[in-house]
């Protein structure tokens, strides 16, 4: 087992010293392959009904769909916050599904952002230490942390105020804060669980407009809603029904890139 | 392709473990302050019951050892037929023969005759005192100063001139010499000239009223047999000294006589301190368990608020051990701080007691470490349940269910 932080950019290589073959560029950030998943009880509930989805590097991605669809239980899934009842769950080539919780919680420090619906941010602590804990469970150590916290903090935005308290900022920002913590890893993947969620039209759309930037510039971006408008803005737009992906559509002005 | 590659495990560093730990208790610093507290009170306790009882037992030796523990005294003894055996009148300078005796003193009991205020007070009053005639420097062998007035001299233990015990002066309620003051002793006024401070190694002296050998033997009919030798060795011969007394005081008959240690007895009694230890330590050992108590609430409490930090850091990376870890090091933290805190209080405790009675203070080390280690013990049994159920709360229960 590889014991050096690999930084996302080396993710191949590192990839490669655990012996994974990677196909050539392009290959699936996100390889879900017929998942189900049932939670158990009287009468146990089908969330996942056999479920496949590939998302490649780069990709800006809209999982819609009503509430019950499932799509909360496909982002804990592909976040490897929760198991699939059967199929298979890759990230970036690994297979969460077969690794030790040690391991998948590693994945997750090293691989996978997440941004709340309802921020999460530490009330007691700095934007700048906010950000920087993004780092804490990879191993980085604490001065590195910080430097690449301001860099993530700049990527969204906020680089003038490291060392406000998220109680001093407003919802927007708040939310800003939380997804510059899930860049920092620089991730595989981001995924963002109705990210506007708890926010005004204005400052919701700044923040998929805070989305679209960080996808043009390279970041590989899930967003779960239950908006059809928030998807439309997507260049993917997959929707979910009773556990199932019903359409899985592309707008043309994105297939080119 | 293989799935079942392992990405790497990571541990956290020390300095971001303390901050973890001390996250929750800087942002609650009131509760955690309070939770702290029953385990301060109880380390406090058994602290200041160790550190009391240490610091009274090091006053106790203190004063032994001012005392000095090198006083011998040879008293007469019985004879197997139940009769006095008085030592021989050449007994005490016998005895400073001995190798190493540095002083020997004497007095000697005189039979049939009390001491009181006036010839007016009935012979049966007569308050368990006793007439004893003192040789010259009796005081500094047997630790004892006077209170007030002049000890006798060559030229007054010829007279009818009396020194109270402090015991006696309290007795026949003299606090106090006055130029002409008598007393009535054996049916004629003796002059009184000084009071004594109490004699803690030779306390048959502090109920008695010294007279001088010569003016026993002149006005009371004494025999001047001594009854009672107090002798000074040096320190290293005290034991040999001690052997070779009873044969030298009385070769005739050696087991008349009765050699004694007296300091043995206040050394006996510093042993002792601390019988009573053992009922505070129980009651100090109760608030630490309801300490105990407080701290394992105060962390269930916190896992079950702390939900969606416990969810979050999951999400961020965090393995069960790592959650298990935080909350651990938290509840010890808990312990720790009040185990500090209760160190100081019991400490300060002892040192202000043990200040007001000239006692040095000793917190001994089995008391404050002990008493740490305790602390640390508690947390750590009481954060147990509560880290483990935070280690258990799963990732997506933590996040969605609130």
């Amino acid at each position: 087992m590889t014991r050096t932080p690999s930084p996302p950019s080396e993710d191949t290589a590192a990839a490669a010293d655990n012996g994974i073959t990677i196909k050539g560029p392009g290959a699936p950030v996100l390889d879900i392959d017929d998942v189900t998943k049932t939670y158990p009880g009287e009468p146990p509930v089908q969330a996942l009904r056999g479920v496949n989805l590939t998302v490649g590097p780069g990709e800006l991605v809209a999982i819609v769909g009503p509430s019950g669809s499932g799509k909360t239980t496909l982002l804990q899934l592909m976040g490897t916050l929760d198991r699939p009842t059967s199929g298979r769950v890759r990230i970036t080539g690994l297979d969460a599904a077969a690794m030790p919780d040690e391991d998948v919680a590693y994945l997750r420090a090293t691989r996978i952002g997440f941004v709340f619906q309802q921020f999460f941010l530490a009330e007691h602590a700095t934007v700048l230490d906010n950000v920087a804990d993004g780092l804490l469970y990879a191993g980085v150590p604490i001065g590195e942390r910080r430097l690449r916290a301001l860099d993530a903090l700049e990527l969204v935005g906020l680089a003038e105020r490291p060392h406000a308290r998220p109680t001093q900022l407003s919802g927007g920002q708040r939310q800003r804060v939380a997804i510059a913590r899930a860049l920092v890893d620089q991730p595989a993947i981001v995924l963002a669980d109705e990210p506007t969620g708890n926010l005004d039209q204005a400052t919701g759309h700044a923040i998929l407009s805070l989305l679209d930037q960080l996808h043009q510039a390279g970041s590989t971006i899930v967003v779960i809603t239950h908006d059809h408008a928030i998807a439309e803005r997507m260049p993917r737009k997959v929707e979910i029904l009773d556990g199932r992906i019903v359409a899985d559509t592309r707008s043309v002005r994105e297939e080119s890139s | 392709m293989t799935a079942t590659a392992i990405p790497g495990r990571r541990r956290l560093q020390p300095s971001d473990l303390t901050r973890l730990a001390t996250a929750g208790l800087r942002t609650r610093k009131l509760r955690a302050g309070l939770s702290a507290l029953g385990i301060a009170i109880g380390v406090a306790a058994i602290v200041a019951v160790l550190g009391l009882s240490a610091s009274s037992q090091a006053g106790l030796l203190a004063e032994i050892n001012q005392l000095g523990t090198n006083l011998l005294t040879a008293t007469n003894g019985q004879s197997a037929t139940g009769g006095t055996v008085e030592l021989p009148t050449a007994a005490a300078p016998m005895m400073g023969r001995i190798n190493g005796v540095e002083q020997v003193q004497s007095s000697g009991k005189v039979s049939g005759a009390g001491a009181y205020r006036g010839p007016f007070i009935p012979s049966t009053n007569t308050n368990g005192l006793t007439v004893e005639a003192a040789s010259l420097n009796l005081l500094p062998v047997i630790a004892t100063t006077l209170a007030d007035g002049h000890y006798l001299n060559a030229a007054t233990a010829q007279e009818p001139v009396a020194v109270l015990g402090a015991t006696s002066a309290q007795l026949l309620g003299i606090d106090h010499v006055y130029p002409g003051e008598r007393i009535w002793i054996g049916g004629q006024w003796f002059y009184l000239t000084g009071i004594l401070r109490p004699a803690v190694l030779a306390s048959d002296i502090d109920s008695a009223v010294l007279v001088g050998y010569p003016a026993a033997e002149k006005y009371l009919g004494f025999d001047g047999h001594p009854s009672t030798i107090y002798l000074r060795a040096q320190n290293e011969r005290v034991n040999a000294a001690d052997n070779l007394l009873a044969n030298t005081a009385n070769p005739e008959n050696p087991s008349g006589v009765n050699v004694s240690q007296p300091s043995d007895a206040l050394v006996a009694q510093a042993d002792a301190k601390g019988a009573f230890d053992g009922l505070f330590l129980g009651l100090g050992a109760v608030a630490l368990l309801v300490g105990a108590v407080g701290v394992a609430n105060i962390m269930i409490i916190s896992v079950l608020e702390r939900r969606s930090e416990i969810g979050l850091r999951r999400a961020l990376g965090a393995t069960r051990g790592h959650i298990r870890t935080q909350f651990l090091s938290e509840a010890l933290l808990l312990g720790l701080l009040g185990g500090v805190v209760g160190v100081a209080v019991g400490a300060t405790a002892t040192a202000v007691y043990a200040d007001t009675k000239h006692w040095a203070t000793i917190i001994p080390p089995e008391a404050w470490a002990g008493g740490i280690t305790a602390s640390l013990i508690i947390g750590a049994v009481a954060g147990l349940i509560p880290a483990l159920r935070a280690a258990r709360l799963s990732p997506t229960q933590a996040l969605w269910s609130i």
